[in-house]
This record gives structure tokens, sequence and C-alpha cells, in this order.
């Protein structure tokens, strides 16, 4: 074989910022290889994908509107990452969020009123945490997978909106299709740069952000996720509760997953209908290992996969490119991410072929 | 009555099929130390290979072996990362799944809306007219066979064979597996490709006989489910097979209630799979000592030899 893996004494921090790069170097080369077999002109492929979305001020907002939900959910499941976590149901969480926000707006359709988004924000923010207790119970009062009772949750939440739009919210003037009523003046997020879409959604999420950094860096409780995340023996020693790490991790993950759905059908949707997200919850998960579970991180990381969002886009209308690429390359980015990640613990050792591999060294 | 209670019968038999191959294959790479979570990406990746085998072949045998291949390579993906490039499993297969997600889809933006006859039924001669069970037991696609002698094969393979103590020794304890000298990475390659290979069957049976054409996402979560049989069935053939077919009857019993025009909304039968494989999973995981008892110990853990 060519090279070996040889383990570093100490982790490489120089390795943790630059694997996401070459990661992304490698992404767009398979990139050019992938467009190249389904036949597109992978230069004009790659521009379409990755420059025209942002080459104006409108797309640029929209990069925003895109990656709020993707941050918002990304720095959230950063956490319950980094404390072993792994709540996998965000979507769900923010379809809740989406559901009770949405619910506040349609309550209060009539009135006029600077309270109704507050409201809605909290309604929002409430509704994904009780979705996201539901795991976090089941995990520390019967030990139940958190993985596979938050996705479950996922498709019952799903399942629970399109209940609600095809049947008793459904708008009533609205031709029998399964939406809501469309959301007042006063259950819409402001705009925040005039003439784009951009909302006051983005702003709350460049909050979250240093608010869970602050959290993480600077709070006893950011302390033990860390300790229990990476030494689990170390912090029951230390007397910290894995329980309430995990209801911690869950409760602030089904908060901000919440607030997302809210933020979405407040802000670009402007009311319920059975699909309001391609897929954000999951997508968070990249978002999350590609900003190296690090707030700041998350929110390159964000704009990124939001790029490869409106990529997607534009490259469907401008070269009739399938929407599937998107997806492709989200899936790619990460797993050429967690390849270099090896990286990170270990360095590569050319094998001269003189010499015979020595004992400690695993030949891939 | 008595032929609506053998048609009932007969489609959760198709039901459950495809449950069983993913679920067994995830078993294996289970036991063996590994936690493939990318199983609902394999199944959507072998049943648009399969399917589009069948479209533009015509052979369905041809389309089962490509659905096969297809699931292993993906896996193969997950292999060369968990195993060679020490990454984490859970990452991984996350990855993976929403990999297969966006491949699938890619790959069968052109076979939407096709329809395909479905796998022939193959009866076994005298057996099948028997009154009663004929046409219950042995009137079948090949695959549903495939499936009993899949759990029969690996049952045997665990319990009977050296090989498979082998298996679970890697999976229980790769440092002394690998101490005695047993490639556990070798090992654990073929364990992955093999739960690869039957979640593409898993697949190919969902796009050629359970509903014989290609949808975005027609696996509609059983790679989960199949995650969770595993756990259900705390890591044992036959009961792999139980669970496969209490779920399929649960999935059968939705379709019947909104096809009878049950009083109940669509969309809360059809939650009913989902909320089962949670109170399936909290009902087995309450007992610690069980899991403890009967999950691989080495599970989700890497091995590196010089660690």
């Amino acid at each position: 074989m060519l090279f070996s893996l040889v383990k570093r004494a100490e982790y490489s921090r120089t390795m943790v910022y630059v694997s996401p790069l070459i990661a992304l170097v490698l992404t767009l080369i398979s990139g050019i290889i992938m467009f190249q077999v389904m036949g597109a002109d992978p230069a004009k492929a790659l521009y379409a994908f990755f420059a025209e979305p942002i080459s104006t001020k409108y797309g640029w907002a929209e990069l925003g509107v895109k990656a709020t939900p993707l941050i918002l959910i990304g720095v959230a499941l950063s956490v319950g990452f980094r404390a072993g976590v792994w709540n996998i149901g965000a979507e769900g969480q923010l379809t809740l969020g989406a559901i009770c926000g949405g619910g506040v707006a349609l309550w209060f359709y009539q009135v006029d009123s600077a309270f109704v988004l507050p409201l809605m924000i909290i309604a929002g923010a409430l509704g994904g945490m009780l979705w996201a207790a539901i795991p976090a119970f089941l995990k520390t009062r019967f030990n139940a997978n958190e993985i596979l009772t938050s996705l479950m949750l996922s498709y019952v939440a799903i399942l629970l909106l399109s209940l609600l739009v095809h049947g008793p919210w459904r708008d009533p003037d609205g031709f029998n299709f399964p939406e809501s009523r469309i959301f007042s003046n006063s259950a819409t997020l402001p705009v925040i740069w005039p003439g784009t879409r951009l909302h006051l959604g983005w702003l709350i999420t460049v909050a979250a952000v240093i608010t869970v950094w602050v959290i993480m860096s600077k709070t006893i409780i950011g302390f033990q996720v860390n300790v229990i995340g990476q030494a689990p023996q170390a912090g029951r020693h230390a007397g910290f509760s894995v329980k309430r790490m995990i209801w911690f991790s869950l409760l602030l993950g089904g908060a901000m997953a919440g607030l997302a759905g809210m933020i979405e059908v407040s802000g670009p949707i402007g009311q319920l209908s059975p699909s309001i997200s391609p897929g954000y919850g999951f997508t968070a998960i990249i978002v999350a290992f590609v900003g190296r579970l690090h707030p700041v991180g998350v929110l390159f990381a964000g704009l990124v996969i939001a790029l490869s969002y409106l990529g997607g886009e534009s490259a469907q209308i401008t070269m009739n490119l399938p929407l599937a690429v998107t997806g492709v390359f989200q899936g790619m980015l990460l797993f050429f991410l967690l390849a270099c990640d090896v990286l990170v613990a270990y360095r590569l050792k050319f094998d001269s072929p003189f010499t015979s591999p020595a004992r400690g060294r695993q030949h891939v | 009555m008595y032929e609506i209670t053998i048609a009932a019968l007969l489609t959760i038999i198709t039901a459950a099929t495809p449950l069983v191959y993913a679920a067994i294959g995830e078993m294996i790479a289970e036991k063996s130390g590994v936690l493939n979570l990318g199983v609902e990406g394999m199944i959507l990746v072998g049943a648009v290979c399969g399917f589009a085998t069948v479209h533009f072949s015509g052979s369905a045998t041809l389309a089962i072996l490509v659905g096969l291949v297809a699931g292993a390579g993906l896996s193969l993906i997950f292999a060369v990362l968990v195993l060679g490039f020490q990454a984490t499993q859970v990452a991984t297969g996350l990855a993976l799944t929403i990999f297969g997600v966006g491949v699938s889809a890619l790959l069968g933006q052109d076979l939407v809306g096709i329809a395909y006859d479905g796998l022939p039924k193959i009866s076994i001669p005298l057996l099948s007219s028997l009154p009663l069970f004929g046409t219950l037991l042995f009137a079948h696609d090949i695959m549903v066979y495939g499936s009993f002698i899949l759990v029969i094969a690996t049952a045997w393979f665990l319990r009977r064979t050296r090989a498979g103590l082998i298996l679970r020794a890697v999976g229980d304890s790769h440092d002394a597996a690998h101490a005695i000298g047993y490639p556990v990475i070798r090992i654990r390659y073929m364990a992955i490709l093999f739960g690869g290979a039957m979640a593409g069957l898993s697949g190919a049976y969902l796009s050629l006989a359970y509903s014989p054409l290609w949808i975005e996402n027609m696996s509609a979560g059983r790679g989960w489910i199949a995650l969770a049989l595993v756990v259900f069935a705390t890591w044992r053939p036959w009961r792999v097979l139980v669970g496969a077919y209490l779920f399929g009857g649960i999935t059968i019993l939705q379709l019947h209630a909104q096809a009878l025009g049950v009083g109940v909304p669509a969309q809360v039968m059809s939650m009913l799979p989902y909320l089962a494989t949670i109170v399936v999973l909290v009902m087995i995981s309450r007992d610690n000592n069980k899991i403890k008892l009967n999950a691989p110990a080495c599970i989700g853990k890497p091995f590196h030899p010089t660690s």
C-alpha cells in the first residue's frame, strides 16, 4: 500500500480548520466529474451552482433567508452532538414549531397587534421543545434510543401538519387547497433589507449563534457538555448528570428547531402548507459537522450549504439540471469531511517500498 | 370473508418482506460491531437501481441482482470511511442516508410515473393448490421465499458455524479477536457489505413487488424501522422475522382501515407504524439488562489495531 495511518500524539488543531476546506475542494472536484457524466458543461454548471446565485444583492439576501433555519438548527444540534446526544428529529421539531407558531398566527388572524409575533416566537420554540421532550423522556426514563424515537416523531409531525392543513386549519376561502390562511401583517416577520426577502429571522439567528457561543464557552453547563461528550467517565466522577445533559441538549435543539419552523412559516412562506421544509432538519446535521460543532463554524457552514440549495434551484432553471443534485452535493461534502477528519487524529505516512511496514501502522 | 382474510394476510407478507431483508442485513453488520444508520439510503438506491434495470432490460432476475449490488456498493463507501478512515459511525451512517436519498432521486428522475407488472408469482406445484393455506403459503414471488431462507440461514450461521462465532467475537470484543489473530477489519468489511446487499434487496423488493414503480423517498422510513426492529429482536434472526410481520400487519391494518372508511383521518392511521416503532422500542429498552446482555458489546466503537 502507498500510505498508512499513524496516530498523532496530539490532535492537530490546524487540521480541524483545514479539513473542511479540503473536503470542499474534493466535493467540487467530484462535482465536476458528476456534471461531466451527466453531460453538462462542468464550468457552466459550477458557475450556475456556486456563483450565479450570489451575483446580485437579491441573491445575497436569499442566501441569508435559506441559511437562517440551517444555522439555527445546526448550532443547537452541535451542542447535542458534542454531548453525544443524537437528536436526528430536528425536522419534526421544526414542523411542530411551525404548527404552534402558525397556530397562534391563525388564531389571531384578525388581531392587529405587536404582541402577535412575540407570542408566535414563544409558541414556536415551545412546540419544538415539546416534541424534543418526548425522546428526552423516553431516553432518560426508558433508555430508548433517541436517534430512532426522534426520527420516528419527525414522520408523525409531518403527518400531523398534513392533517391540520387538510382539515381544521384549511383556508375557508382557499378553493380547497390544503393550505392555511395567509398570515396577517402582524404575524409576518418584517423585512430588514428593503427590496429583498431578508427578514428579522436572520437577526434572531445571529443572536442565537452568539448566545450559544457564550453558553458553550463561558458557562458551567457548556463545560459539562464538553466533558460528558469527550470523557463520560470523568464527567460522572465530577458529579455531572448525564440525564440533565440529555434534557438540555434535546430541549435546546427542539427550541431552536421550533423557532426555525416558526420563522419559515412566518417569513418566506407566510402560511401553513403540507411541505414547509426541504429537509432543513436533516441538512442541519451536515451543517453542524461541517461547522466543526462550533457556533461560528456553523454560521459559515450554514451559508455554504444554503448556497448549495440556491445553486440547485439556479442550475435547475438555467441548465435544466435536476434539483436532486443539491442532496448529492451535500452528502458528498459530509463524506469527504468525515474522511478528511482522519487527519485530525492521524497523520499520513507515505511508505517507502523498501522498508517493511513497522508495527503500529494500519494500512489503508 | 375468507377471501378478504387471505388477501389481507397476503399483503402483510408483502409489507413484511422488505423489513426482513433490511433488518437481517443490519443485524449482521451490528453483530460485527458496526452500527450503520445508512439503511434508508441503501434501500432507496437498491430500489431505484432495481427498477431502472427491470425497466430497461425487462429481466426481473437481473433487477434483483442489480439492487443487491447497488446496496452493497453504497455500503462500501460507509465501510471505507468507518474502517479505513476511522470516521464516526453515527455521522457516517447519517451521511450515507442523506447521500442515498439524493442519489436515488437523481438516478430516478426519468423513471417517475412508469409502472411495472410486479415480480411473477411462483406457485409450488401441488402444495399451492392445498385448501386454506395453499395460496397463502406456496404462491409467492421468489423474494418472499428468499426472505424465509435468509432468516433460517442467518440463524444457522450465527449459532452453528465457526464463521458465525468469529463474527460475534469480533462484535463483542474486537481487541480480543484481534489478539487471537482474526482479521477484525476484513470481517467487518464483509458484514457491512452483506448489510448493504440485503438493504439493496429490500429496496428492490419495494420497487419490483410491493408497489412496482419508482417514487422519490418511497421507502418512507422503512430503513429506520428496520434499525428499530434489530433492537426489538434483541439481535436474534427469528425475532426479526416476528417483528417484521408485526410491523407488516400494522402497515396493512392502516391501509385496510383507510379503504374501509373507518372514521379516523388517513394521516392518523399513517402515523401508526411510526408510533408503534416508538412503543416497541420503549418496551424492549426499558429493561437495560436485556439490551446489555444481547447487544454486541463493541457496537459503534472504532477499531484501530494500535490504539
